[in-house]
């Protein structure tokens, strides 16, 4: 199969390209950009003019609730959604129905996703054993198997000393460690920000300060291991300003933060929407400013989703009862492109944020649109806009605070492999 | 789902769920309709046929006897018909969601709920369902909900208020004790500040002080001398004994010493200052003896109050 994607605006910012171009594929690679190869004939031609032709999009953080919640949703139906979100690679984190701890999971969890013929999906191992933060997993046998990285997903890791010997652990093999940063005791109960919104509304809070010594004892105990660490989900200022500091100090340290936190915060709340009950909680409005700083300045890699799909039912409970979580692989570059719009950031910028650093912090290939590269691409309307509606979303999960914005760009292609796997 | 289901699109009460954002008009309106009510307790015949007809679910997913009885009380003097259901743990260890129950009473006639619940917003969560469905002309009355509001509390609190002390522009009310877990702190907050009370003071120790405290428009006082001094009302708060199995607080007896209302705190507010609690007492523990039953006490008025203060939102519910 050759693919000719003609006229588009190419935006590849790993290979420095922003350019009116055209993309040739064959046999689920990309063959050349610009100028055709000799006796180039496509089997089809997808008229890219007006479009953005983007390296599939990759998500740090995409739950595909299998195995062991198929009611909040399954493989399939959120497999579709992240390709009609022009997601083409993501990481799932270990926190299924059993966890992802054994390597049979993991491999099983692989090979369903692979026969879906869909977006490339790379596991997270559990960091230890049940998430239950007592003894370290079986990592050399989950990389084997496919982890990309180990993670205690939004399970509380209580024992620094546990936390010490799996950085070690890490370390001593090179794998990279995936942690949220957030106190155990101090976040304890707390379901909302410690701000004016849970204040008013009686609710259980959480300090910023659960994330931000949380995140001292982490970047220590890097200096101690040597381990590499990925953070996962910033949400304070404060933590923004630890993050620039390490990595002024050379740790080897990554981090990402959600859409959500990019454009949310607690006020959003407003009468208990459950929409908004999220981990880490929405924070103040100067903290969501922090974070889109860091984001502007590179000291925050990478935007993600961190989708999780949640059913109506675990949603119509008061606040502090609501499952966490909000649906958001196909709002991700809607939110990423809104974004850049209102801060004002080249839209290189924007999709480097989106694939080529969180590429880099997954260790794949992926995230770019060089010759030679798997053909993922996403082609995108910039200027088309859509009103985010329950029946316009393609996940199971329908929980989005997000309902009835308008938001700019439409996804009209995603190519996995050199595969046309979603058109719009 | 998010909205303020607490005015119908005239502006008019439809539910009461919170005092917070409730106009200025519509509370006064509460408060004088309590007036015309208060008399009623002390005729013969205790009742007016204002809801005749009507039916009234208590429902208490959290128990309270005292709360559920003067509401009882206050619908049976209008002449309601009055369900009460003590739901507690059992609905949800039989697995049945608060909205599964609400939805089963609604297709049982009620025209309207009082609902107690353990968790912040669930009073909302009610109303929101209602008003998305076929039910909307169904009421909610907030009775408690976590740490969140308790509006009749607070409406009845007012009412006391300016029963004995006339301008409410010129007072000085300290809302003393755990600030931090009290749903009657924050209605009365909200009330107070709508009413135009310049100065309200919020005094407990730092632990039970809500972090953005002052963000709801109270001073904040950890120093409970200072925080009563001048004071033309002291509002004491119960403190609940689970409190002090944490590292909240490290005894009763500690808190008494440093908080609780004694007749030598209660000489530095004013000389005709009055002393109310929501109830249950906890004497010796917030408040001594000497003060819960003083010259200064208007602790079992604002419990009748109370009654003419549920009747007042319950007519004015039944009646739009």
């Amino acid at each position: 199969m050759k693919i000719e994607i003609r006229n588009g605006r190419i935006v590849d910012p790993k290979n420095g390209v922003d350019a009116r171009q055209s993309l040739y594929i064959a046999a689920g690679r990309i063959v050349a950009i610009d100028g055709a190869p000799d006796g180039w004939h496509p089997n089809r031609v997808i008229d890219a003019s007006g479009l953005v032709v983007i390296p599939g999009i990759v998500d740090l953080s995409v739950r595909l609730r299998e195995p062991g919640f198929e009611y909040k949703a399954t493989l399939q139906s959120e497999m579709r959604a992240a390709v009609a979100g022009g997601v083409t690679s993501l990481a799932c984190p270990p926190d299924t129905d059993p966890v992802l701890d054994e390597p049979g999971l993991v491999e099983t969890l692989r090979n369903r996703a692979r026969a879906l013929n869909s977006a490339h999906v790379y596991p997270l191992g559990a960091l230890t054993q049940g998430l239950r933060g007592e003894q370290v997993a079986e990592m050399g046998e989950l990389t084997e198997a496919g982890c990309i990285g180990f993670s205690q997903a939004d399970a509380p890791m209580h024992d620094t000393m546990v936390l010490y010997r799996t950085m070690q652990y890490a370390a001593t093999f090179g794998y990279t460690v995936w942690l949220r940063p957030q106190d155990a005791f101090l976040a304890k109960d707390g379901v909302a920000h410690d701000g004016e919104v849970a204040t008013r509304l009686g609710l259980p809070a959480i300090p910023s300060c659960a994330e931000s010594i949380a995140l001292a004892t982490i970047t220590r105990l890097m200096e101690e291991t040597g381990a590499r660490v990925h953070l996962c989900r910033l949400s304070t200022r404060e933590a923004v300003g630890i993050v620039r500091a390490a990595k002024k100090a050379r740790l080897p340290l990554t981090c990402d933060v959600s859409a959500h936190h990019l454009h949310l915060c607690e006020v959003d709340i407003g009468y208990f929407d459950t929409n908004c009950r999220l981990v880490p909680p929405l924070r103040g409005t100067r903290d969501r400013d922090a974070l889109r700083g860091g984001v502007a300045d590179g000291t925050i890699d990478a935007i993600c989703s961190d989708h999780a799909p949640v059913d109506d039912d675990a949603k119509q409970l008061p606040f502090a009862e609501a499952e966490p979580g909000a649906s958001a692989v196909e709002l991700l570059l809607p939110l990423a492109l809104k974004l850049a719009h209102e801060d004002k950031q080249s839209l290189a910028q924007t999709v480097e944020r989106l694939t080529s650093s969180p590429a880099r912090i997954m260790a794949i290939e992926a995230g770019d649109l060089g010759a030679g590269r798997v053909a993922d691409v996403c082609i995108f309307d910039p200027s088309a806009f859509w009103r985010v509606e329950r029946s316009a979303l393609k996940s199971q999960g329908k929980n989005t605070a997000f309902i009835g914005l308008e938001v700019p760009g439409k996804v009209r292609y995603t190519l996995v492999a050199g595969q046309v796997v979603f058109e719009a | 789902m998010n909205h303020n289901p607490q005015l119908n699109r005239d502006g008019e009460l439809h539910h009461l769920l919170t005092l917070e954002g409730l106009p200025r008009a519509n509370v006064l309106h509460i408060l004088d309709t309590a007036e015309s009510f208060v008399g009623i307790a002390e005729r013969d015949v205790k009742k007016v046929p204002l809801l005749r007809g009507k039916s009234i679910f208590n429902l208490f997913f959290e128990n309270s006897t005292r709360t559920r009885t003067t509401f009882e009380i206050a619908a049976k003097r209008l002449s309601a018909d009055v369900i009460n259901l003590n739901i507690g743990a059992s609905s949800t260890s039989k697995g049945e969601s608060v909205l599964d129950t609400i939805d089963n009473l609604a297709a049982m006639q009620a025209d309207m709920f009082v609902v107690r619940h353990a968790q912040s917003g669930a009073a909302h969560m009610i109303a929101a369902h209602l008003n998305a469905t076929s039910r909307s002309h169904i009421h909610v009355i907030n009775a408690g909900d976590g740490r969140h509001q308790h509006p009749t509390q607070g409406l009845l609190d007012l009412f006391t208020i300016r029963h004995y002390k006339k301008d409410l522009t010129r007072l000085r009310v300290a809302i003393v004790g755990d600030v931090l877990h009290s749903r009657v702190a924050r209605s009365l907050i909200a009330g107070l500040t709508t009413l135009g009370v310049p100065e309200v003071r919020v005094v407990a120790p730092k632990t039970l002080i809500p972090t953005a405290a002052s963000a709801m428009g109270v001073h904040v006082h950890n120093d409970m001398r200072q925080g009563v001094k001048d004071c033309d009302v002291v509002v004491m708060l119960r403190l609940q004994n689970e409190r002090m199995r944490g590292a909240l607080l490290p005894s009763a007896g500690e808190f008494f010493k440093h908080y609780g209302l004694t007749e030598e705190k209660l000489a530095l507010a004013q000389p005709d200052a009055i002393v109310m609690h929501p109830g249950p007492m906890n004497r010796g523990v917030e408040i001594d003896s000497s003060v819960a039953d003083g010259k200064h006490s208007v602790i079992l008025p604002q419990v009748t109050f109370g009654i003419a203060v549920r009747m007042a939102v319950m007519s004015i519910l039944g009646g739009t």
